[in-house]
């Protein structure tokens, strides 16, 4: 696909178009890789031989911490794309990302609790990559907070992206500030992502499986996010139009 | 057939319970609006088109 | 200059940051009990914290007088960049709140049984910090300066926005009341406070036009 064609998807109706045909693929899809993956990982993976049973959750915590920090991603881009080359679609599908990575942040917190509470022995502990997580959820609030709280969409959108820009920095910079204010004590190198080659088959292909999943649920939400979105708006600028019509 | 959890089964469990919730909890939401949405829309667009 | 002489006199209350700061900082042993010996050892951060909030407090009065009799319009239209407004307003803001707390602070840390060998670093940091926090602040007030609710949407973009500036400050605040090397976090925090000084105002300029429009 050349670049040029890519851009022929900002336009709103062409987006609605192709989702259109896209959308139910992407949606089973999602659904059929996530079921795959979670009951393979809950029904037919052996216990770690230190973590037992608990090693499980990984097929829940990895993948949702993954699509945490790639939602803020693809809202980092959109928002560049809107602000170079101001689509509509870029700016809505940023908006219809938030909830769902914030969304995927709480999870990645709430099953690191619970398998931190017989892990480590406590449900938190301030190491820095929970850390992390917790400012990155504090982010997605702030971003959400500002999209609901300016009437005027083309407004928002700008405001929005910039947020979007220096939050990315800060949040980079906090990331750096929390390891050095608390060098991390811990994650079990045993189910680290970092560190691939310790995690053995039996447990990295249904992670795998359940990553695809995750991505595929995310994708799947977000197009049908936008969708509603440039739905919404249309929706306001014809109630607006008319409102001054009459 | 439920695997054997050992004494870990309530944080697997719920961790899971937790988890599916959440993102069927997201999942409605996003459907919900996007049908609301979408009827409104269509009722907007008829509106618009008979007055003008 | 005229901005800086307006904007002291619409920043108003150097007395109401410094009263929180001191109220904050009275309430801190209520909360935590009597004891010396763990004051003493929270006293850096709790003294960043208050100078933090009181910071935050004074925020949303950066464009909102301007912004409400339309004085913002006139600045805008007027020779000076948009990004040299913003920088005015915030060293306004930072000469009507940050310095005063600077300077105030080591009284307080009196009150907190602060370690002899810490006024000096906890001084030095906040000097160093505080700009930043003015700076940053003035992109959040930036951003929410035509909203109605904008006070508590105001608080929740901006002390994210604070948390490496915290970080680094009470870190060198508390090493420097222990005893121990100082060198990394001054030199980061320093670091901090010069790139936010630098950048953040393009963007808190970007962001201002944007709500002007």
């Amino acid at each position: 696909m050349s670049l040029n064609s890519l851009w022929e998807y900002a336009n709103p109706k062409k987006f609605i178009q192709t989702t259109d045909r896209v959308l139910p693929w992407v949606a089973w899809s999602a659904a059929l890789t996530l079921v795959v993956g979670l009951v393979w990982g809950f029904f037919f993976t052996p216990d770690d031989y230190r973590q037992g049973s608990t090693v499980k959750i990984i097929y829940l915590h990895v993948p949702a911490a993954l699509m945490a920090i790639n939602a803020w991603m693809m809202m980092l881009v959109t928002s560049l794309v809107w602000i170079v080359r101001r689509h509509h679609v870029s700016a809505l599908a940023a908006r219809a990302a938030a909830p769902v990575g914030m969304i995927m942040t709480v999870i990645a917190l709430l099953t690191g609790a619970i398998w931190g509470q017989p892990m480590w022995g406590t449900w938190w502990a301030w190491d820095p990559r929970l850390t992390s997580f917790l400012i990155l959820f504090l982010f997605y609030l702030g971003y959400i907070a500002l999209w609901e709280a300016i009437e005027n969409d083309d407004t928002a959108a700008d405001l929005t992206s910039i947020l979007c820009l220096v939050g990315s920095v800060f949040a980079l910079l906090s990331r750096y500030a929390v390891n050095f204010w608390n060098q991390g004590l811990h994650q079990g190198a045993s189910l680290s992502l970092d560190k691939e080659e310790n995690v053995a088959d039996v447990f990295w292909y249904p992670l795998l499986v359940a990553m695809a999943g995750f991505v595929l649920l995310f994708i799947a939400l977000v197009l049908m996010r936008t969708r509603t979105e440039i739905r919404a708006r249309r929706m306001r600028a014809l109630l607006a139009r008319e409102r001054m019509g009459a | 057939m439920m695997p054997d959890l050992g004494k870990y089964a309530d944080a697997v469990l719920s961790s899971y319970a937790v988890s599916l919730v959440l993102l069927a909890l997201i999942v409605w939401l996003s459907l919900r609006r996007s049908k609301r949405i979408k009827s409104d829309l269509e009722e907007v667009e008829r509106k618009v088109k008979s007055n003008g | 200059m005229r901005d800086i002489r307006l904007a002291m006199r619409a920043g108003g209350g150097f007395g109401l940051g410094l009263s929180f700061f001191l109220i904050v900082v009275v309430l801190v042993p209520f909360g935590v009990g009597p004891q010396s010996a763990l004051l003493s050892k929270i006293a850096p951060g709790i003294l960043w914290l208050g100078a933090l909030l009181a910071c935050l407090l004074s925020l949303d009065r950066i464009f909102a007088l301007d912004w409400e009799d339309g004085s913002l319009d006139l600045l805008a239209t007027s020779p000076l960049p948009m990004e040299g407004i913003v920088s005015v307003k915030a060293l306004a803001h930072w000469l009507t709140t940050g310095l005063p707390l600077v300077l105030v602070a080591p009284v307080l840390g009196v009150l907190l049984n602060l370690p002899e060998a810490g006024f000096l670093w906890l001084t030095l940091s906040l000097a160093l910090g505080t700009p930043a926090l003015s700076v940053i602040g003035t992109f959040g007030a930036a951003l929410t300066v035509g909203l109605k609710r904008g006070g508590l949407l105001l608080s929740l973009l901006v002390l994210p926005l604070y948390v490496p500036t915290l970080i680094f400050g009470a870190e060198m605040a508390r090493r420097g009341a222990e005893g121990f090397d100082i060198t990394t976090p001054l030199l980061l925090l320093a670091g901090i406070t010069c790139g936010t000084i630098a950048l953040l105002p393009f963007a808190s300029a970007a962001v201002l036009r944007v709500n002007l429009r």
